[in-house]
């Protein structure tokens, strides 16, 4: 029998406890697939971050270190320069990085450190329960902003390809979604691609995935993927942001 | 030899830091135990800086010298502060030239020289405190604080220049001469 | 012959010595020599210098390199270890060895840039959030600065958790005669535990801290606790200095217990029987020392650059067999051997 499709072999068996819809479980496929494609697993390390991914330490066969909440990159600096032979990867959700750890990502960010981060944004705050998120849109109801996100007293959401493509250390911004088959698809490639410049010794490199939530959103699955549609796409316009062909170290 | 307990006072960037440093070394050289203890923080930037130096046969207890038995003064603040801390009996040594006061105690060994004057006139702008270094040495030599020769000395001021600054060494020499025989 | 070194410097030069090549740190009086020493070494060893954004991201990437399996160190003083709590707990909760230096000053607060030693609660029970201890050391000259930090390291290696070397300004700003050891006397422990990449050949290491079932957590923390119950019997250090027939034993560690040493020469110079016990390692703290001088002394005076913290475990450690009484002075002010001479009087 001719095998035509199968989960990457750096993934483990562990059964995933994300919720239905929810599209961590996509990006973690990517991830696992990119690793795989580049034959890079054996000398790659992820760093899981605090929020609803902090178990992907289960489910990503490489190494796989723990982060303290918003402090993944730092910790992804300390293996990068600790092993630089080694292929160093975070892997946060929108608190992590764009609140509690805004100025861990924009130093290595600025540093140009040589890692690839995948960002997960999708609104929300979800390990915790629906809390207000440094992403979430103008108007948005969540747990922590039941009148809707008020700009004049929450402020704007965080843009972060827009903002971090601003710094000299970036080699690659990409903001992607996993929405439909081809935006899957163009994801794989940018998730990939971030991992080549990385290989490459090119510098930062971040892709962030705008994603569903459809428990905190209180949407079924298909609502979810609607709502980002409508909501999320003209707020977080997808694209290559920044993209350095000969990266940004020398 | 008798603990020495040596205050090196003065405004920052007159060299007390060094003075202390070259006295540190000497002592290092005739293995004796020692230390060096600056004062640290915003008074490094031009306001009063000091150094504790404590030479002694024994291991250094506390490093900070309270009680001086030899107090090294560059300006008139450190004077006012540290005089009244000497021990009865401790040596003082002024630069005259930057301080215009005399001390009223007499129950310490006071050396007034003009080094600032000395300095400039011999060329050796900025080596000052290293005429009052010369001074000091003089003024131990044979004494119950006497714990090193000059040659012992030389070889301390060798150690604290950084080669990059060789050059310095001679000036610094002589400077150690004007102030022996200030 | 030996050299001059500062403190701060010789606690840098001590740490590659020992085979670490990882520093990340921020700038803070007066501990800042130890990291532009470090900028200036490590790029000629090929080592890693990083000024990291913050104490909180310092801390982080030492937990990062500590996870990948080489020794891996930062420094700050009192403020900046407030911020290094949190790395500081994580990393006991995921079992990595890491080097945490203090140079301690005045505080709460900005508080001020003069030695202190106020942050003795902050090392040995609460660096962090969570049941964890680390290994506290508090060296009294440079010397024993170059030699603990070498321990240090080993000891946190061997036990795998953070180590501290609690200073204070004074020790790092101060120069002193040194000798240092040769880099790489020792050879580095394997860390089969470390993420550092499979390669294809084991199953893949997890270096982590949370375990969302209570049970779990709690078997760990337990077997965590084993392993402290096995350094306090093994690792205890501590100098006891004239305390055979001591009537006043005075307690004293780092800066202060120069003071202290010195105050209790000069009461013996008077024919007054004092000694000193002085705490080498704050964590484990050297109980069976202190109760050996306690058993013959009529008083004991712990003497500290603070409102008396250790004086709480000096009097846990003797069971309050004998009176504990206290001398400090704390807001970056370091006691006179005068001072602590005429509290010696009192009690003798």
């Amino acid at each position: 029998m001719q095998t035509v499709f199968q989960k990457p072999s750096t993934l483990t068996d562990a059964p995933m406890h994300y919720c239905p819809g929810c599209t961590h479980g996509i990006v973690h496929r990517l991830v696992a697939q990119a690793l795989e494609e580049l034959g890079v697993e054996g000398k790659a390390v992820g760093v899981a971050s605090v929020g609803c991914s902090v178990m992907c330490y289960d489910y990503f066969s490489c190494d796989m270190v723990q982060a303290p909440h918003g402090r993944a990159q730092a910790v992804a600096t300390g293996l990068k320069r600790a092993k630089p032979e080694n292929i160093i990867f975070t892997y946060q959700g929108d608190g992590d990085l764009a609140a509690i750890g805004t100025a861990e990502t924009v130093h290595a960010a600025t540093r140009g450190e040589n890692i690839t981060v995948i960002f997960i944004n999708n609104a929300i705050y979800g390990m915790t329960g629906g809390q207000m998120a440094p992403t979430s849109l103008p108007g948005q109801i969540t747990q922590t902003t039941p009148y809707g996100r008020d700009t004049n007293t929450a402020g704007y959401p965080v843009k972060v390809c827009e903002m971090l493509s601003t710094l000299d250390g970036v080699a690659l911004a990409q903001r992607v979604t996993v929405n439909n088959v081809k935006n899957v698809n163009i994801a794989r490639k940018a998730i990939k691609k971030a991992f080549q410049n990385q290989i490459d010794g090119k510098g930062y490199s971040i892709v962030e995935v705008l994603s569903t939530c459809p428990t905190n959103w209180g949407l079924s699955p298909i609502e979810a993927l609607g709502w980002l549609e409508e909501n999320m796409l003209p707020y977080y316009p997808l694209g290559v942001y920044k993209d350095v062909e000969g990266g940004v170290k020398k | 030899m008798k603990d020495l307990n040596m205050l090196f006072a003065g405004f920052g960037g007159q060299g007390v830091l060094f003075a202390g440093k070259v006295a540190a070394y000497a002592g290092l050289i005739e293995n004796k135990e020692i230390s060096w203890l600056p004062s640290y923080g915003p008074e490094m930037r031009g306001g009063t800086a000091n150094c504790s130096v404590c030479i002694s046969d024994q291991p250094i207890g506390s490093p900070l010298v309270t009680n001086p038995n030899v107090l090294v003064v560059m300006n008139l603040p450190s004077l006012d502060k540290f005089i009244d801390t000497v021990e009865p009996g401790g040596t003082v040594i002024i630069d005259s030239s930057l301080i215009d006061k005399k001390v009223e105690r007499t129950d310490v060994n006071v050396y007034y020289v003009p080094s600032s004057s000395l300095a400039e006139e011999n060329g050796l702008k900025g080596l000052s405190n290293m005429i009052l270094v010369g001074k000091l040495f003089k003024a131990i030599a044979g004494s119950d604080y006497d714990f090193c020769t000059g040659d012992t000395l030389d070889q301390a001021i060798q150690k604290c220049i950084p080669a990059r600054k060789a050059n310095m060494l001679d000036f610094n020499r002589k400077a150690v001469n004007i102030g022996a025989d200030a | 012959m030996k050299i001059l070194m500062k403190g701060n410097e010789a606690l840098a030069e001590a740490a590659i010595r020992a085979g670490c090549h990882h520093f990340f740190g921020y700038p803070i009086t007066p501990q800042t020599e130890l990291a532009a020493y470090m900028s200036k070494r490590m790029p000629k060893i090929g080592g890693t210098y990083l000024q990291a954004e913050s104490e909180i991201a310092a801390v982080n990437m030492v937990l990062g390199a500590s996870a990948a399996g080489v020794r891996a160190m930062t420094s700050s003083s009192s403020p900046g270890v407030s911020l290094k709590g949190e790395g500081i707990s994580y990393m006991a909760g995921s079992d990595l060895p890491a080097l945490i230096i203090n140079v301690q000053r005045g505080g709460p607060g900005l508080g001020g840039i003069q030695p202190s030693q106020a942050d003795y609660w902050q090392a040995t029970k609460a660096t962090g959030h969570g049941d964890f201890q680390i290994l506290v050391f508090a060296p009294s000259t440079v010397q024993e600065m170059v030699d603990l930090v070498s321990d240090a390291f080993d000891l946190a290696d061997q036990y795998r958790m953070p180590a501290m070397i609690l200073a204070d300004g004074m020790l790092g700003q101060m120069m002193e005669p040194v000798s240092l050891p040769e880099e790489g006397e020792k050879a580095p422990a394997q860390k089969d535990w470390a993420a550092s990449g499979h390669g294809g050949k084991r199953a893949h290491n997890i270096v982590n801290s949370l375990y969302l079932t209570p049970d779990k957590l709690e078997d760990l923390v337990k077997v965590r606790f084993k392993r402290y119950e096995t350094i306090k019997q093994k690792e205890q250090r501590a100098e006891e200095y004239l305390t055979d027939d001591a009537d006043v034993v005075v307690v004293a560690y780092g800066a202060s217990s120069r003071v202290a040493r010195g105050a209790v020469n000069k009461a013996r110079e008077m024919g007054l029987k004092a000694g000193l016990v002085r705490p080498i390692t704050l964590w484990p703290f050297p109980t069976d020392a202190l109760n050996r001088a306690a058993s013959h002394a009529k008083n004991l005076l712990v003497v500290e650059m603070s409102m008396g913290q250790m004086v709480d475990d000096v009097k846990l450690a003797i069971n309050c067999q004998k009176p504990v009484h206290f001398y400090g002075r704390t807001g970056g002010m370091i006691p006179t051997p005068a001072e602590v001479l005429e509290q010696i009087k009192a009690l003798c």
